[in-house]
């Protein structure tokens, strides 16, 4: 069973790292993982996006054309990415920023107003991080402590960010659920 | 010890340090300047040299210097910055010195694209610089095994005294992988008296080195030529590396891949399976020395009546795969350049036009 999650949006959105710690938290569950960073002649405050592969056998192409599920976190993220999800898989949008929807009825689509929550418990940079417990809280694609430990030890030691982090962890559970 | 997420520029900076190598001298360029990033932190923890070179040009020549005065020492760059380094790689072929060169290939030619490719297989495998040298090229299709090879080619270049290429492409930098260290790999030099030109009080003999390449006497240049031409059948017999893939059946079509390329053509053979067509793949992981034996017999198979050569490039490795099947089967290539990858999709489809 091999899964693959593509996390896009703004250079700045925090888009690699909150790849990168799914990554971490699918290893440490023993799994099979591959993590690949679009690193094309972009600019600042262009598009940044990365695929998480998960798998528990040794991963064939690293390249990913139809992703099973998709964080959009920017407009056009959602707007080029969407159409390539797979049928059944969960696209989290980020619905401060987005103004629309997917359009399309065979997925599992959740608006998580990521960089309002974010705001309101401190920081924008945050957002990710919400979107992120959002997205593992509602696929279930690994345990939900797990990654909630694995983020309090990514920001250990970086003062008022592991607190606030672990705020955006419980804001991005509540939005989920709602 | 445990497995720990890493990329695989930062990976292999990392494998250098563990090999032994505490000298880096590099230039930065996309997609590798994350080795020269990482190594600008680490190698001074780890009490080593980083030293950022003005350019490739001098780069190639201050590794050569280190590797003069024998010292474990490499660089990385991709592929621009090789072609500027390949006079120096030439010259340390020639005066027989040991070092190692990391080539994440960018799309060429020219400068190209910064995207992923395979466009030097050429230039790593049939030369680059002049002259009669020969590389050993090794092409990892992981993280982890860009750490092994590195880990690898320290020695294997002090064995002979030749640089030692590993031959990655953007994707092999780009991307995280889980990898481990081994220990066993940990290795020390151990016959740089052979060469070091670095003080007579140094070694416990009275042997005068000259690290030189130049041989104005016809006759001592051809029985130069002849030592280095000895060195790489020595290669020949005893560095060949290859993974076998699906071979073991009957199949009608068998692949010949390396690199990040290799690991789509898996996925295709996994996909094709399902579909009950059986497809065998020989994924050399050295490129020179090239496992001709290998293709050869897995192509003769009474089963397989075509191989297919899939690159990311306009078709280079193409040429070695039908040198080695000497006419036996069709051999036809497949391939795209300048950061587009063939996708599984596209290598199903091709496989069934030929079963």
């Amino acid at each position: 069973m091999q899964s693959e999650v593509m996390f896009a949006g703004f250079g700045g959105q925090g888009i690699l790292k909150s790849g990168a710690i799914l990554a971490h938290v699918a290893m440490e569950e023993g799994y099979e993982v591959v993590w690949i960073p679009s690193y094309g002649p972009e600019m600042r405050g262009g598009t940044a996006y990365c695929t998480v592969v998960i798998s528990d056998r040794p991963i064939g192409s690293p390249i990913i054309k139809n992703p099973r599920h998709l964080v959009a976190m920017n407009r056009p993220s959602l707007e080029k990415f969407a159409p390539t999800v797979r049928p059944g898989g969960v696209i989290v949008v980020n619905s401060s920023l987005v103004p629309i929807r997917s359009g399309r009825t065979d997925v599992d689509e959740i608006l998580v107003p990521a960089t309002d929550l974010a705001n309101r418990i401190g920081s924008v940079k945050s957002a990710n991080i919400v979107a992120l417990a959002s997205f593992v809280a509602r696929s279930r694609i690994v345990d939900f402590e797990r990654m909630k430990k694995c983020i309090r030890e990514e920001f250990e030691g970086k003062g008022d960010f592991a607190a606030l982090n672990m705020a955006a962890v419980e804001e991005g559970l509540k939005a989920a659920q709602k | 010890m445990a497995k720990i997420l890493m990329k695989g520029n930062e990976a292999i900076g990392e494998a250098a340090i563990r090999a032994g190598c505490l000298n880096y001298f590099a230039y930065p360029i996309t997609p590798q300047s994350e080795v020269a990033e990482y190594l600008s932190k680490r190698m001074p923890e780890a009490g080593g040299v980083f030293l950022q070179g003005e350019s490739e040009v001098a780069v190639g020549y201050m590794i050569f210097g280190a590797a003069g005065c024998g010292q474990r020492v490499f660089t990385t760059s991709s592929s621009p910055g090789v072609s500027l380094m390949s006079e120096a790689i030439s010259y340390i072929a020639g005066a027989q010195c040991p070092a190692v060169f990391v080539n994440i290939i960018r799309g060429g030619p020219g400068l190209g694209g910064i995207l992923p490719s395979q466009g030097d297989y050429f230039q790593s495998v049939k030369g680059g610089g002049h002259g009669d040298y020969r590389l050993l090229v090794m092409a990892p299709a992981s993280v982890q095994e860009a750490v092994e090879m590195m880990m690898m080619a320290f020695p294997l270049a002090e064995k002979y005294r030749n640089p030692v290429m590993i031959l990655g492409d953007g994707l092999i930098g780009q991307m995280m992988e889980p990898v481990e260290f081994p220990d066993h790999l940990k290795s020390e030099p151990t016959n740089k008296d052979a060469w070091a030109s670095n003080g007579m009080d140094t070694r416990g003999s009275d042997k005068q080195n000259l690290v030189k390449s130049l041989y104005l006497d016809p006759q001592q240049l051809n029985d130069h030529n002849l030592l280095l031409k000895s060195k790489y059948e020595q290669m020949k017999k005893e560095e060949i590396r290859f993974e076998p893939y699906n071979t073991d059946g009957d199949y009608r079509v068998l692949i010949v891949s390396f690199g990040t390329m290799s690991r789509v053509c898996r996925t295709a053979i996994d996909n094709l399976k399902e579909e009950g067509i059986e497809v065998g793949m020989i994924r050399p992981r050295t490129l020179f020395p090239f496992p001709e034996s290998a293709i050869y017999d897995a192509a003769v198979k009474d089963s397989c009546t075509s191989v297919l050569s899939i690159e990311m490039n306009m078709g280079q490795m193409v040429e070695d795969v039908e040198r080695c099947i000497r006419g036996q089967r069709p051999v036809r290539w497949y391939g795209k350049c300048g950061g587009e990858v063939p996708t599984p999709e596209e290598i199903m489809d091709l496989v069934k036009e030929y079963v």
